[in-house]
């Protein structure tokens, strides 16, 4: 019945978009809101079974189709149902948000490819999660990848759009290419292309190893996994915003619920899958905010916190994995629902902080965090949203980051204090790594919120004096009471969190051990010391006005708006101590003669993964591709002959294996 | 706990806080051969400032204000979490000691942002430095605390400075006492003192938290000064307690003993404060990452 439902949710979505293109001539107005009502109406229903499935457990749909796919077989379970809640939530709020920030009145040829990309992109999605079938999965798969990449190409007449767009189809190509290894080898190991748990000893162990390896290659290149990572950026800065929102929220997601499931259909984890996931994690998460710290770009900067927020991610997935192998369920349970909780935390904020700097571009025009600042005031709702994101991305209380990273937390301690062997050294190196990361998250958002909203504009032109709309007001909001709701009353999702963790680790747990009623605790008493102090000095001061005045400017007379700490000097310091990983190129110097002469300086970072790895052995291929170039020379008599050679070799091997 | 205990652990970090600042002031003033403001001096200073009105800067918005209210309420929430002698403390729950983190990591963001507000260069930059040392500091802090965790099988900062702190010590002395030289270089970082930052010169370009709240007037200003205080109280205690593992019997004897021992420390600080020079800023990142490698070797120790 659940699986039914989301299933109706995910064709609503998927036929969104064609609807609303059929129904041009209502105007495009009306075009716009009847799929925003289509896109809701089925976001709702599989958000409305998804919340079903976690209450009731949910079921599986099975169904016999024609060779070559057999026994189909489609499923809602506890898992599914946490990454459907998430992606039907942020959906509709972004779908809602895109009727004031992307109306097809002023996008008129690329607003209704983008309805239709969205809505299947989304309902692919939702299907990926429901599929309990390989060929199901792939197809799923290849709806999302392909029809998200129309999206982030809407704006196919930028340049930088088509480049990003084009780097971000080939890493779908090159995992869509893993995902089939990796579901031909579990069909030719097993038997079948069901994708149901198998029993201990029914693949060798090298199989499952080589299955693990396939899932982390293609799962963890469409998360963003450091150093997979190098289309991300690209690819959300290039999208428009709301796109940015839906890909970081919950798109790259689609790669940590496949490792998940993969690995929970694997009945025996070697030691070394969960430390190289833990290994992978921590790489991300530090290098991610590393270079996140280092960008000038507001949609860059938020881009590359998503590989950070993956990398935290996959932290606790990998304590989890360690965990399980060693029989350590409780930790294990820990972890994960730390990792899953993240997962849906992380759609929340930074959904929440993609829609709020899409309201800051469409204000000021630009993405510049140098050509930036003082928007707080002109947009004082979008200002305290973004705040909030912020606050709840570093993992700060009283929100629902810092849940979610409490968890994890307490599983690597767990592991610290109470395991032997070797994994508690890993779990010892994790945890300072976590924190270095909590500190540069925090610098880095600290200069993104300083550097939009605080101080004096640097730029004369940045705003036109009005907040956002209400119609994009409105999803921002939603998203921030998610975050709020989460990071005051986190015992409220603890039984999902439990049934969702049993269906992973396929046995019943005891109750989660973590501390929620102190988490709640922690998180209500910081609001309310802080705001009865708040409330203290603003009674003092409206009982005693403060005379406004100038900033001090110790002593000099004449600052300008222009000398404010930039951006880029806010993260110089840290740009520095990471100077060896980041390579920071610097043009031009500072004036430092006696009597400094007019003089220029600009520092830029770009992603090394990108820039030494991938382009030039990109650049190889393609002069070794060259050389083939004399096989192909158009003609078909000799294309047949190709064939015929291709038939005969295979019909020799299929022999000689016989 | 009994009552006794709650109401030492509460009323201990409103009221006892701001005398360390005036210990660390004397001992300075005594090393360089003066006599030195009162020790009550920093008290005089905050009641001055609370009475005081507020000049506000025109860039400035309601964040400017949340800095040293957030500030302050996060401090006196995370000097909570810490035992106040062998008695365990007011709060706690496995895992607590990332809430005493985060929640300073809280007052850290407001303080930032406020600093940002004012749309001062200065400001910026010392915001810009306390956003670089601080996240530096934290890994050292985590190594530091992991040795604890281990050593003690337990995750709340009460249970690990309990009363098994002194069989911890024989087990794991040289991880301990690595973790403790680690605790007192992040305990300076953190609460700005000589060598990462000097907080009784004016010159604006040297200086870190100073120049961060130097906008800041009267009853905010206060607020500043008292986390600040809290602050130093929080990670001393915490230092402290696991340098001085003796059990102290009765709840009086037992903080007093702690806030002696409070005070030798902000003595100590004085002393350094007294024979070293700032350190150049280039350098303020070696030594953190040094300190982080120290906690580091502490846990390697524990191996095998």
């Amino acid at each position: 019945m659940t699986t039914l439902l989301a299933l109706c949710g995910a064709a609503a979505m998927a036929s969104s978009g064609p609807i609303a293109a059929a129904a041009r001539r209502v105007g495009p107005r009306r075009a716009d809101r009847l799929w925003v009502l289509l896109f809701v109406v089925g976001a709702s229903l599989a958000a409305f079974a998804a919340l079903l499935a976690l209450a009731s457990g949910g079921d599986e749909l099975r169904a016999h189709a024609p060779f070559p796919v057999g026994e189909v077989a489609l499923g809602l379970d506890a898992l599914s149902a946490l990454f459907l809640i998430a992606v039907a939530g942020l959906g509709a709020a972004c779908a809602c948000y895109g009727l004031a920030y992307y109306p097809a009145a002023l996008h008129p040829d690329s607003a209704g490819r983008l309805r239709t990309a969205f809505g299947l992109a989304s309902a692919g999605l939702a299907m990926v999660l429901l599929a309990r079938h390989s060929l199901v999965f792939i197809a799923a798969w290849e709806t999302m990848a392909v029809s998200s990449y129309f999206a982030v190409a809407a704006e196919d007449r930028d340049r930088e759009v088509r480049e990003a767009g084009f780097l971000y189809l080939v890493s779908t190509r090159v995992s869509s290419l893993c995902l089939i290894a990796l579901f031909a080898l579990h069909w030719a190991a097993s038997g079948s292309l069901l994708l149901v748990p198998l029993g201990a000893g029914q693949i060798a162990p090298q199989i499952q190893s080589a299955l693990f390896v396939l899932a982390l290659l293609g799962f963890g290149l469409k998360a963003g996994l450091v150093p997979l990572h190098v289309w991300l950026p690209p690819a959300h800065s290039a999208a428009p915003t709301h796109v940015s929102a839906l890909l970081s929220g919950v798109l790259i997601k689609s790669g940590i619920y496949g490792l998940v499931r993969i690995t929970s259909l694997l009945p025996e984890p070697s030691p070394w899958w969960g430390e190289m996931v833990l290994a992978l994690g921590v790489v991300s998460a530090v290098l991610g905010v590393a270079y996140a710290l280092a960008q000038h770009d507001l949609k860059r900067l938020l881009a590359y916190h998503s590989v950070e927020n993956i990398g935290i991610i996959a932290i606790g997935l990998g304590v989890a994995l360690i965990a399980r192998a060693s029989a350590g369920l409780d930790t294990a349970a820990l972890a994960l629902a730390g990792a899953l909780l993240h997962v849906v935390n992380h759609a929340l904020f930074k959904g929440l902080l993609f829609l709020a700097a899409g309201a800051v571009i469409q204000r000021a025009h630009t993405r510049s965090l140098d050509a930036l600042g003082g928007l707080g005031r002109s947009m004082p709702a979008t200002a305290l949203l973004f705040l909030l994101g912020a606050v709840a991305i570093v993992g700060l209380p009283p929100l629902n980051g810092f849940v979610s990273e409490l968890l994890i937390y307490s599983s690597l301690l767990r592991m610290v204090a109470s395991e032997d062997g070797a994994s508690w050294i890993s779990a010892a190196l994790a945890a300072p790594a976590l924190a270095l990361t909590g500190g540069l998250a925090l610098a880095c958002f600290a200069k993104a919120f300083g550097t939009v909203f605080l101080g004096a504009p640097r730029h004369q032109s940045v705003s036109d004096g009005s907040d956002a709309p209400a119609a994009m007001r409105a999803p921002m909001v939603a998203l921030a009471l998610g975050c709020a709701f989460i990071g005051l009353a986190p015992f409220a999702l603890a039984p999902a969190l439990r049934n969702a963790c049993e269906a992973v680790l396929g046995s019943a747990l005891a109750p989660l051990a973590a501390p929620w009623r102190a988490i709640s605790g922690v998180a209500l008493a910081s609001l309310a010391l802080s705001a009865a102090g708040g409330a203290w000095l603003w009674l003092r001061l409206s009982r005693r006005p403060a005379p406004r005045t100038v900033t001090w400017d110790c002593g000099y007379a004449a600052p300008t708006q222009r000398m404010q700490y930039s951006a880029a000097s806010f993260a110089q310091p840290l740009v520095r101590v990471f100077s060896s990983a980041l390579l920071p190129r610097e043009y031009g110097s500072a004036g430092v003669a006696p009597f400094p002469q007019r003089s220029a300086f600009h520092s830029e970072v770009v992603d090394a993964a990108l820039d030494r790895i991938v382009l030039p052995s990109a650049h190889a291929v393609v002069r070794l591709a060259a050389r083939l170039r004399v096989l192909q020379q158009g003609s078909v008599q000799q294309y047949l002959v190709y064939v015929w050679i291709a038939v005969i070799a295979l019909l020799a091997v299929g022999g000689v294996g016989r | 706990m009994s009552a006794m205990d709650v109401l030492a652990a509460l009323l201990v970090p409103v009221f006892f806080p701001p005398l360390l600042l005036g210990v660390i002031a004397r001992t300075k003033a005594l090393a360089a051969g003066r006599r030195g403001p009162p020790l009550l001096q920093p008290y005089f200073d905050l009641a001055r400032l609370f009475r005081k009105g507020m000049v506000l800067s025109r860039t400035t918005s309601w964040v400017f204000l949340a800095g040293p209210v957030v500030g302050a309420s996060t401090a006196l929430l995370a000097s909570l979490f810490v035992p106040l002698g062998a008695q365990g403390s007011l709060v706690s729950f496995p895992g607590d000691l990332i809430a005493f983190a985060y929640l300073l990591a809280l007052g850290r963001f407001f303080t930032i942002a406020a600093a940002l507000d004012t749309g001062s260069s200065f400001e910026g930059m010392g915001a810009s430095r306390e956003a670089a040392f601080s996240c530096l500091a934290e890994p050292a802090a985590f190594f530091a605390l992991l040795v604890l965790v281990k050593l003690s099988g337990s995750t709340s900062l009460g249970a690990m400075l309990g009363p098994d702190l002194p069989q911890h010590w024989l087990h794991g002395g040289p991880s301990l006492a690595l973790a403790v030289v680690a605790l007192f270089i992040v305990l300076l970082a953190e609460n700005s003192r000589i060598p990462f930052d000097d907080p009784a010169t004016h010159l604006e370009l040297t200086m870190i938290h100073e120049v961060m709240v130097l906008d800041h007037s009267g009853p905010a200003l206060a607020l500043v000064g008292f986390g600040a205080a809290l602050k130093l109280f929080a990670y001393g205690l915490l230092l402290v307690r696991l340098a001085t593992p003796f059990e102290v019997g009765g709840t009086v004897s037992g903080v007093g003993v702690a806030l002696l021992e409070l005070l030798a420390l902000a003595a100590l600080v004085g002393l350094v404060e007294s024979v070293m020079a700032r350190l150049h800023l280039l350098r303020v990142p070696s030594l953190l990452v040094g300190a982080a490698l120290l906690g580091a070797f502490g846990v390697m120790l524990l191996v095998g």
